[in-house]
């Protein structure tokens, strides 16, 4: 067996196929229309025609279920990704130019850090409303300092090599050599990083929605439908349990997933295992 | 030495603490809504009727559980034979929580107050209606009104017609100065608020509580958690249906499901496209299904109404199957409209009954070829931007106050901007019916001309649930008026 392929790596991989599946399969198919109401067919129990049964409103709880796993997706993307590529672009540059400039944004940064992203997300919704952009605009903001730190970390580690000093010598310009030297070899913390912010999106976008500041309905999202379930626990623990478990599922899929690629690209845990 | 010391404190500590518990009678009830002010006078917010009117402030006259009138701050009073002219003979020895007395200036000055220019009285209509008002002596008052009044005594007993003091009244709305029962003690915004026993009330040998404290719980799982926790004693409006089962079961408490006076309403802006025009408000009432409503949003614990007056009143009319629900009637006429497939902002307020009615007005209206912004709101912005701004398509409101047809008869600046000449003299002549028979015949009109134009998307009768633990007695089994009053309550 390869030695790469640890069980976190297998499990990781699984799950986030099965979450991403779901999420992209709810684009073409759902077993029922998720928004459609059926009060006098609610809380019913699994059958042939609802696989999980129906909710407080007679929907069908796996439909909801998967254009939840959309919504969240596509939020945890589009977030991680407007987050990422300024932080990286911050990172590289404050790398790349050094000095006061560098203490700036690092500074600014430890600023992001400590603001805390609900309260973004209540500003942000008091001035737009809530949405689902709301959610991904919070989630993005406080990515920023989270990829800007690593980049420049990672970054900082390579001008010091001797191929960066070559390729100064040769004449090449601070920003052509973020560009071809240093943004290549910070790729693999950065994609690292990114898998694991991924969960933690995941997670924030299911507290903002939890909180009434994500997707609105009739958009479902997993976050809500665990609040609307929060009265009906007696009645109907499983409107609680079946979004609670694909949270969970999602966030440890991109975790495990997220540790078993640093471990594979930390070069001093090769070491060790190559030893 | 040292082991002994322990337990010696402990009992002593445990006695200290015993003592004045055993003579001390609380009581700690829930609320789910929180106000902003605790002036009834200038504000229209349930919470603060519910909260303090009769058990902070009184009025001249107050309503038993019957709904009949009763008196209060005024023991007596005389009406001319003309029906305009009424002299209150007021208590006395009353006083204010402060000290100073009760007498005819603060009743004189509370009205003035209330019809004054820059009034900003939920029932100011009520005030202005009086054409002059004196003071006879220290005990006596005298007022005229425009025209006779068949609600006036009715009017003058609810939380807005409070009795202030001119010293005290600037400071009321964070500092409640009245003549009731109880005292105002503390408010820790959102948290609680504290009511003391007055022991200088006439009434005081009668009142059993000392301590009252008002919990404010928004989350009904909270709610729910507090009240099996025994944290709250009661939780008079309880805002989840849902769990209502499980407390019928549990023999530890007592379930009351108290009648109201609050239509629950999808309040239309009749000044504003497309709901200026009577096809498509028309339309939207063939959209809604008020029983899918009630049994969804309310786990089917309410009654339908089909116009503006609850079902339990005397002159009520059934007419909730005016508009059968018809979605693709609604499409076509939505359609003849010439607003199908518009977008409707629907703003609602954070009430449960209100949010989930919400999500399925949305599916409904959606079946009917509309498509519907829900826009989930805080109480303090749905004030400003709903009820003052009047920046809405759609809203969903319970309306807890009695006789509150006159509602429609507030002209354009009121939040529903419907203004109608007709309607206005129906209610006039509402207004000054005395006669019961003549008058009940007019509301009936009223409805069924509400109805007809269907002003509003009328829903249902908002039930009062009420949670109570066993032990906890006096509390009213109806609301024929927005009171929650504690003086006769006990707790074992």
């Amino acid at each position: 067996m390869n030695r790469h392929l640890t069980p976190n790596l297998i499990l990781g991989a699984i799950l986030v196929a099965l979450v991403v599946g779901v999420a992209g399969l709810s684009l073409i198919w759902t077993p029922h229309d998720h928004a459609l109401m059926n009060i006098r067919e609610r809380f019913g129990a699994p059958s042939d025609v609802h696989w999980l049964g129906t909710d407080q409103l007679g929907r069908d709880i796996v439909s909801q279920l998967m254009v939840a796993a959309r919504n969240s997706m596509t939020v945890a993307l589009i977030a991680v990704l407007m987050g990422g590529s300024i932080g990286v672009a911050l990172g590289l540059l404050a790398s790349a130019l050094g000095g006061w400039f560098e203490d700036l944004i690092m500074r600014v940064a430890d600023i992001g850090f400590a603001f805390p992203a609900l309260l973004f997300a209540i500003m942000l919704s008091a001035v737009f409303g809530p949405s689902l952009w709301v959610a991904v605009l919070a989630i993005a903001f406080i990515n920023i300092p989270v990829f800007a730190r690593v980049t420049r970390g990672a970054a900082n580690v390579i001008w010091t090599r001797d191929y960066v000093a070559a390729a100064r010598a040769a004449g090449q310009g601070r920003f052509a050599i973020s560009r071809d030297h240093i943004l290549p070899n910070v790729a693999a913390p950065v994609i690292v990083q990114a898998t694991i912010e991924f969960a933690i999106a995941i997670l924030a976008e299911a507290a903002l929605s939890y909180l009434g500041l994500g997707a609105q309905p009739p958009s479902p999202s997993w976050g809500r439908m665990l609040s609307e379930a929060q009265t009906l626990m007696f009645m109907a623990p499983q409107l609680a349990i079946y979004p609670g478990l694909c949270i969970m599922a999602a966030v440890l899929g991109f975790s495990l997933l997220g540790d078993a690629l640093r471990d594979l690209t930390d070069p001093r845990l090769t070491r060790s295992r190559q030893a | 030495m040292r082991t002994t010391a322990a337990p010696a404190l402990l009992a002593a500590l445990a006695l200290a603490f015993a003592a004045p518990a055993a003579a001390q009678m609380r009581i700690s009830l829930g609320l789910q809504q929180e106000p902003t002010s605790l002036d009834p006078t200038s504000d229209a917010t349930a919470a603060i009727n519910v909260m303090l009117a009769q058990n902070v402030y009184e009025s001249l006259t107050t309503v038993d559980s019957s709904g009949a009138v009763q008196p209060q701050l005024a023991e007596s009073w005389e009406i001319s034979d003309d029906g305009r002219t009424y002299t209150f003979n007021l208590v006395q020895g009353a006083t204010f929580h402060d000290g100073s007395p009760f007498t005819a200036d603060a009743v004189v000055f509370s009205f003035e107050r209330a019809r004054g220019e820059d009034s900003t009285n939920p029932r100011k209509a009520t005030f202005q209606a009086i054409e002059e008002i004196s003071k006879v002596d220290e005990h006596t008052v005298e007022l005229t009104l425009g025209n006779p009044d068949a609600f006036f005594l009715f009017d003058i007993a609810q939380g807005p017609a409070s009795i202030l003091h001119p010293d005290t009244v600037e400071s009321n709305a964070s500092r409640p100065v009245g003549t009731g029962p109880f005292m105002f003690d503390a408010w820790t915004r959102g948290d609680r608020l504290r009511l003391v026993k007055n022991p200088d009330h006439r009434n005081a040998e009668n009142v059993a509580l000392e301590i009252v404290e008002y919990r404010f719980i928004s989350d009904p799982a909270a709610a729910s958690a507090a009240l099996m926790a025994g944290e709250l004693d009661a939780f008079p409006g309880f805002p989840a249906p849902e769990l209502i089962a499980q407390f019928e079961a549990d023999p530890r408490f007592t379930v009351i499901n108290a009648s109201t006076e609050g239509e629950v309403i999808l309040a239309l802006n009749n000044a504003r496209a497309p709901f200026d025009t009577l096809e498509a408000r028309r339309a939207l009432s063939h959209a809604i299904d008020r029983e899918e409503i009630i049994e969804g949003a309310m786990y089917g614990l309410a009654t339908p109404i089909g116009s503006f007056y609850p079902p339990h009143g005397p002159a009520y009319v059934d007419l909730t199957g005016m508009y059968p629900h018809d979605p693709d009637m609604a499409r076509q006429m939505f359609e003849e409209a010439g607003v199908l497939g518009d977008t409707l902002l629907l703003r609602v307020p954070p009430f449960p009954y209100a949010t989930r009615s919400a999500e399925i007005v949305q599916a409904q209206l959606g079946a009917a070829g509309m498509d519907v912004r829900v826009e989930n709101v805080e109480w303090g912005f749905w004030l400003e931007e709903v009820y003052t701004n009047k920046n809405f398509d759609m809203t969903i409101i319970a309306h807890t106050s009695p006789n509150d047809l006159s509602n429609f008869a507030r002209g354009p600046d009121y939040f529903y901007g419907y203004d109608d000449a007709a309607f206005n003299d129906l209610w006039a002549s509402i207004r000054t019916e005395v006669d019961d028979e003549a008058r009940f015949a007019l509301i009936r009109e009223a409805q069924e001309y509400l109805a007809d134009a269907a002003v509003h998307g009328f829903l249902f009768q908002l039930p009062a649930l009420g949670v109570f633990r066993e032990g906890v007695e006096g509390f009213w089994e109806s609301q024929p008026i927005l009171y929650t009053p504690l003086s006769e309550v006990t707790v074992r």
